[in-house]
């Protein structure tokens, strides 16, 4: 593995957590040349976040899912495809080009296959106070442990879902203790998911872990507030304190550190940027790019695994790379049916705990609904009732709104308030949000200097043929 | 319900005729595409530019200077009327010249323009190095010079576009999203517009859809020889305030951003943004202002310019179907001061100033023969 | 607070934050460096100025934003820290030219 020079590759993967590494790992075994893109300076994606410089010590504390990741990460690093760590991904054009900025400029790219493995990012939670200092994703302070060995002593973790109870277990670990857990999950939820239960022993591992992590915060004394409502997150200039109602009480939590969670959506960014179709999915609460059953796009050769799939966990993830990757392979000439089915049913099995999750963690309502003084776009500070005043004027989705209030438009470009804002103007004008849609995504993917932009050299497009053996990597 | 008028399409053009509609009592249905469609209004640079209009026809210098004239008044009774400022400025514009080349070519536009219009009317002037460094910050080396008109301007046009919804809203219009106009047919003296909404009827009826107006203009005996230009722009970060005043390529919003315009594609009917293209437009705003390149592009639009063949406005009365009207520019912004405070009030009384013939469709006919 | 939960071999690094010297490890991220610092407010918006932080820790919310180097509006979170580096607080709108 290493920089060259080249810019034409059989396989442009972008993203180098579980599935962008499996789907390497599969397409350089198949003989097909691949360059894997990624943000960070290192392998593993979010999930296995600093998997290659966490020690012993650390590795223990995260847990046997997280070590998993080492093998993972050795086999990609062992792999014969090309690996670009820092990299962003800015523009990816129909014809399968794309511009990658370095920092100090930019790399146009030529792929006859494209894998977008760029993952999940947290479903915005919207909600008074969530803007202070202080208050955080759950998931930002799993990356702080993960990389980092941060710990804060005395975190609030706010909402529902399987990583807020993981997260919480790893910083007991850690030698902290959390402050508290306080849950969103409505009680009737719990019998809602009951009928889901069956399936979901298909995959007991996963609920026995569940059982025990939640085992561990309650023997170490961690107060786990359920059914809280009316949350809202205080202070003058930082994050002081988390109130809401649990067992008809009020509450209040003093704590510098709030960890807010609603789960995990897919990072839409790089499939709407592309116009592939996306779906309204219902149990997971969230737009979902629509895939084959090899997890193509509606654009050819353009695939998409792992969580931006729709979420599916780390391990499944994994398999979907190495699906995509196989699939691309066979395409080429080069399959091998036979795995390409072990892979599907295990992926299958995988596939059994997630009604039960996703009945059971569905979002708070709170959160889907906030408040008119709440705000929704952190970046350009939109309120929820500014959005409700602009479907009043007749704003038909989120585009227009976007234009008429400036939402999606600052620098983090509507990753952090899009699912919200979507979802606030379906129940304003009283449609689905699958008729509602989302914002267009157009470049830069991320902002871009302008003097990158300017110094971008033109070169003609030649698409690249996959089954035109002098591309591959000999 | 029966509209006195229905206008179709409601980008700015739409938006600002349905909205003078209404100032002057008329019963308005704005019809309108769904959340995405063409949407020529969002990719709109955002300027009200009176300098080079209309070189090769008169009428049209008259007609933008006519609106830049009533934008102060136009944009403060939307303010009133809704409480959205569109963030207009009228602090004067700079063209400003990379080479001498450019430099001499301006000179020359700025010499006829007097020639048919007086200096004084024109108020334009050649401005050196030196005077442009004491109106702008930070040019780089290649700046030869420029010129002004302390007529131009700049406004937000999302701002516009959302004031003029309001204000229609506020003036007893109505606004329908999702109603795409389908067909069009004449139902006794009124015309019937069939959308997926519905069917709206109304006595009058605008055709104000960008680029849709072909189709629909056959529809109502009008032959509209629109065709799609592509622009791009490119829209920073938010900075700290720097221009005073706007120029042809780099302009600063009120929220800090800053704009860069913008290409001339034929690309048919395309909108997606292309790194080639946004990189010249990148470079020759490098060019103007060396210090921008630390700034970092956050979005970029692509959008189609309306253009018809001369590239100036179409403004019609169908003969065959009197009470139907066709408007098309591709200035939304600069004319939406005249579309709403002078073309509208005529359509109200149903005819057209007859110094407004020269904007007919019917001089491409005229060419052609 | 924020700190450290274990001690490891990594080499430190100096840095400062509003010009105040602080210590980090080689291979954090300025936002985490910071954090371990137990700092809080990276910047103010340009909107209404009111203070932010670390959000997302991910590259994607753009709330950690601070000025490196001079350099304005950049992600702290995706910056190694490197040493001497001089990192402030962005207040409001960057600006580009003085």
């Amino acid at each position: 593995m290493s920089a060259t020079t080249k810019n034409r590759y059989d396989v442009a993967i972008i993203g180098a957590g579980p599935a962008g590494m499996a789907a390497a790992v599969e397409v350089t075994k198949a003989g097909l040349s691949a360059i894997v893109l990624d943000e960070q300076p290192a392998p593993g994606g979010q999930i296995y976040r600093g998997i290659e410089t966490s020690d012993e010590k650390r590795t223990k504390i995260l847990g046997p899912d997280y070590a998993a990741g080492r093998d993972i990460a050795r086999a990609f690093r062992d792999s014969r495809a090309e690996y670009l760590p820092g990299a962003t991904v800015w523009n990816i054009d129909s014809a399968l080009g794309i511009d990658v900025s370095l920092g100090q400029g930019s790399k146009h790219i030529q792929a006859g296959a494209i894998v977008v493995a760029t993952g999940a990012i947290e479903r915005p939670t919207p909600m008074p106070g969530w803007t202070l200092p202080g208050v955080t994703t759950a998931g930002a302070l799993q990356i702080l442990l993960k990389a980092n060995g941060v710990v804060s002593d005395d975190v609030v973790f706010v909402g529902s879902g399987p990583l807020l109870s993981l997260i919480a277990a790893q910083m007991l670990k850690a030698g902290v203790k959390p402050r508290a857990i306080v849950e969103t999950v409505p009680q009737s939820r719990y019998v809602a998911a009951l009928k889901h239960l069956p399936a979901a022993l298909g995959a007991a591992s996963y609920l026995l872990k569940g059982m025990a992590m939640m085992l561990s915060l309650r023997r170490a004394g961690v107060p786990i507030y359920r059914d809280a409502t009316g949350i809202r997150i205080e202070g003058n200039g930082k994050a002081e304190a988390v109130t809401f109602t649990s067992g008809g009480k009020s509450h209040r939590l003093e704590t510098t550190s709030v960890a807010l969670h609603q789960g995990i959506v897919p990072n839409q960014q790089v499939t709407r940027l592309l116009r592939c179709e996306h779906e309204w999915n219902k149990s997971q609460h969230c737009f979902v790019p629509k895939v084959d059953e090899y997890f193509e796009t509606t654009m050819a050769d353009v695939y998409v695994a792992g969580d931006g799939a729709g979420i599916g966990g780390a391990v499944a993830a994994r398999l979907r790379g190495r699906l995509a990757g196989l699939r691309i392979a066979e395409k080429a000439g080069r399959g091998n049916a036979q795995e390409r089915r072990s892979v599907t049913d295990a992926l299958m099995r995988e596939a059994k705990i997630r009604p039960l999750l996703e009945t059971l963690y569905a979002p708070s309502p709170e959160i889907l609904a906030p408040a008119d003084e709440t705000l929704v776009c952190r970046c350009e500070e939109v309120t929820a009732g500014d959005i409700r005043k602009a479907v009043d004027l007749g704003a038909p989705g989120p585009n227009q709104v976007k234009s008429f209030l400036r939402s999606g438009m600052g620098p983090c470009q509507g990753r952090m308030c899009g699912l919200a804002v979507s979802e606030i103007i379906a129940s304003r004008r009283g449609e689905p949000i699958s008729e509602i849609g989302y914002y267009r995504i157009r470049p830069p993917l991320k902002p871009l200097l302008l003097s990158e932009l300017a110094a971008l050299e033109s070169e003609e497009a030649v698409p690249v043929d996959l089954a035109d053996e002098s591309a591959a990597l000999h | 319900m029966k509209a006195d008028t229905i206008v179709i399409g409601g980008g700015l053009v739409g938006a600002a005729i349905a909205y003078g509609l209404a100032r002057e009592g008329e019963k308005v249905d704005l019809l309108d595409e769904g959340d995405v469609a063409f949407r020529a209004s969002r990719g709109n640079f955002g300027l009200v530019w009176v300098q080079t209009k209309g070189l090769k026809m008169p009428e049209y210098a008259r007609w933008t200077r006519r609106s830049a004239d009533v934008w102060p008044e136009f944009s403060d009774t939307l303010l009133e009327e809704t409480g959205v400022s569109t963030a207009y400025h009228k602090p004067g514009g700079v063209h400003v010249c990379v080479d001498e080349e450019e430099l001499e070519e301006q000179v020359k536009i700025l010499n006829r323009m007097n020639q048919e219009h007086g200096a004084e009317y024109y108020g334009a002037r050649v401005l050196s190095r030196a005077e442009l460094d004491d109106m702008l910050p930070g040019l780089g080396p290649d700046v030869v010079g420029g010129t002004y008109s302390p007529h131009d301007g700049h406004a937000s046009p999302l701002y516009l576009m959302r004031a003029l919804h309001a204000g229609l809203l506020k003036n007893g219009g109505r606004y329908h999203p999702n109603a795409r106009g389908i067909e069009i047919e004449r139902d006794g003296g009124h015309f019937a517009v069939r959308t997926p909404a519905g069917t709206f009827t109304g006595a009058k009826l605008v055709l104000a859809a960008g680029l849709g107006n072909r189709d629909l203009g056959e529809m109502v005996g009008l032959d509209i020889p629109v065709e799609p230009l592509k622009g791009q722009i490119l829209v920073t970060e938010r900075t700290a305030p720097l221009f005073t005043m706007p120029t042809h390529v780099v302009r600063q919003t009120d929220e800090g951003s800053i704009m860069i315009g913008d290409s001339h594609e034929d690309e048919g009917f395309d909108t997606t943004s292309k790194p080639r293209v946004m990189a010249d437009i990148a470079a020759r705003a490098l060019r103007a202002f060396p210090f921008l390149k630390d700034l970092r592009v956050v979005r970029s639009w692509a959008a189609l310019r309306v253009m018809s063949p001369d590239g100036h406005p179409i403004y019609q009365q169908s003969e065959t179907h009197p009470g139907a009207f066709s408007v098309n520019c591709h200035s939304g912004v600069t004319l939406a001061g005249a579309h709403a405070m002078a073309l509208a009030p005529m359509i109200a009384r149903g005819r057209l100033d007859d110094d407004m013939a020269a904007f007919s469709a019917r001089r491409f006919n005229v060419q052609a023969r | 607070m924020f700190k450290r939960a274990e001690e490891t071999g990594a080499p430190a690094l100096s840095f400062t934050f509003e010009g105040k010297p602080l210590k980090a490890r080689s291979g954090d991220t300025i936002a985490a460096a910071l954090l371990a610092a137990d700092e809080r407010i990276f910047r103010t918006t340009p909107v209404t100025e009111t203070p932010r932080g670390p959000f997302c820790l991910m590259g994607v919310c753009f709330d950690c934003l601070v000025e490196i180097d001079g350099v304005p509006n950049r992600q702290a979170c995706m910056v190694q820290v490197e040493e001497g580096m001089q990192v402030r607080r962005q207040s409001g709108s960057a600006e580009v030219i003085s």
